[in-house]
């Protein structure tokens, strides 16, 4: 599994990353970016879900990796 | 001055009608059944919103809103308002494509790392006013503590001497509340603040340091210094979008604990669970309605929308519409799944959101370290302020 970041519609509300700071940082506008390459484990794949759910943009995804 | 009470909501809202200022939430939940797009004639003629859906969907349509004007006024004299996309504050005021210049201007200095250098200094203004309330039974926490916050942050933000804080409550309040005053009557009372400004920015010219007002006269757009009036319009907005916001926050904050002991206890005892404690105070008692106004003819949801008719964003409408929380006229303390809408939505999002969340998360856990039971003080009337950024302005406690 793994998390995206539509850097189209993320205005930087900024809920991602202080739900789920392991997965989610930030850039220097503010506006949040994915750590690393988005690769979820089972311990992280919770966390970005609820930051999913509370994106108020609706800029994240998480894609099936095959 | 006497403007005629409102009857229906639907057909004449009103958002300065008492009714609407001391209880808008019934009001809302009314014409989200049964409009959800109110009109009125007053103001020169707007539109509100009420669904989730429809306050997104015009949030996010900048091709057919304008942002020229954000603060409804009883005037409106398109004539007299600076033009788009630039506006007289940018970017809150600006459109595509410009707006995407100012604003990214600005967003560093409210960017994560930057507001959580500033979260000691807001923790000692808090401590300093809570220290003045030492050994108190009784007393107003918005005149007392609320109001003080987002002022103190804001000046030394700006550079500006903090003993000025009370103008700055007036230059509020020129801004946002004295909007039934014709225009030529408006426009003279710009002038002393217009002139404050000035001052501090021939002072920062001459004495430059390391604060926003210095960083905006220096910053270039392609090669480009910012114009006078956009350095002007942008530190007017911070201040004005900076302080009665997070006031009203804070204030809500503090009435809601007052009134439910389970939430309050409930904050005392598990400090882990602030962070989406806030998330639902912003959500419940989101302060903050914007204006647009329609740039030509046009229908939305079978109605006909006339150019520079008004829109009221209603984001505190949003966020209780039942379609899209669950249990919405419910305040649920640790609501997991919480899309609020209380910085806006789309390029408008709130360019201080991070640094509103800090003060208030920071003034929340001051506030209730000192004062971990407290209740309403029902001998006094809680007083609410009126217009476009709502919250409580009297906030009368009784410390148990």
């Amino acid at each position: 599994m793994k998390v995206v970041i539509d850097a189209d519609l993320c205005q930087g509300q900024g809920r991602c990353f202080s739900i789920a700071p392991n997965v989610f940082g930030f850039d220097d506008l503010g506006n949040g970016v994915v750590l690393g390459d988005g690769t979820l484990t089972s311990e992280t794949l919770k966390l970005a879900q609820l930051a999913m759910a509370n994106c108020p943009e609706h800029a994240i995804t998480i894609e099936d990796a095959e | 001055m006497g403007k005629e009470p409102v009857v229906d909501f639907a057909t004449d809202w009103d958002h300065t009608d008492p009714q609407w200022v001391n209880d808008p939430y019934p009001i809302w939940d009314d014409l989200r059944e049964r409009c959800p797009v109110a009109h009125t004639e007053r103001y020169g003629g707007g539109w509100f919103p009420t669904t989730h859906e429809m306050v997104s969907e015009i949030a996010n349509d900048t091709e057919h809103f304008t942002s020229r004007q954000v603060v409804i006024v009883h005037n409106k004299n398109p004539e007299l308002m600076p033009p788009a996309p630039i506006g007289g504050a940018p970017p809150i005021t600006s459109d595509p494509p410009f707006h995407a210049i100012a604003r990214r201007l600005i967003l560093p200095a409210f960017a994560p790392g930057p507001v959580r250098a500033l979260e000691g200094q807001v923790r000692a203004l808090c401590a300093k006013h809570l220290d003045a309330l030492a050994g108190a039974t009784s007393f107003d926490a918005g005149a007392r503590f609320a109001r003080y916050i987002s002022p103190g942050v804001i000046s030394r933000m700006l550079g500006f001497p903090e003993e000025d804080e009370d103008q700055f409550r007036d230059f509020v309040h020129l801004v946002l509340d004295l909007i039934d005053l014709p225009t030529e009557e408006r426009i003279p009372l710009f002038a002393p603040m217009t002139d404050y400004f000035d001052q501090q920015i021939a002072d920062h010219v001459a004495h430059p340091r390391d604060d926003f007002t210095s960083y905006l006269l220096n910053v270039e757009i392609n090669g480009q210094k910012l114009t006078p009036e956009h350095v002007r319009g942008t530190m007017v907005l911070t201040l004005v979008a900076g302080i009665d916001t997070t006031w009203s926050a804070i204030g809500s904050a503090i009435w809601h604990l007052a009134q439910h002991p389970e939430d309050l206890a409930r904050l005392v005892n598990e400090p882990d669970l602030m962070p989406i404690a806030v998330e639902e105070f912003l959500r419940f008692y989101a302060p903050v309605t914007m204006a647009r106004l329609v740039k030509e003819d046009m229908t939305f949801h079978g109605h006909d929308l006339r150019a520079n008719d008004w829109i009221l964003l209603g984001f505190p409408a949003a966020n209780r519409d039942p379609s899209v929380f669950e249990h919405a006229d419910r305040f649920i303390i640790d609501r997991a799944v919480n899309r609020h809408a209380a910085f806006g939505l789309g390029i408008h999002r709130c360019a201080g959101s991070n640094l509103a969340r800090m003060e208030l998360r920071v003034a929340i856990e001051e506030f209730i370290a000192r004062f971990p039971r407290f209740t309403l003080d029902e001998r006094e009337p809680v007083t609410w302020a009126p217009g476009q950024v709502r919250g409580p302005r009297a906030i009368p406690l009784r410390v148990r």
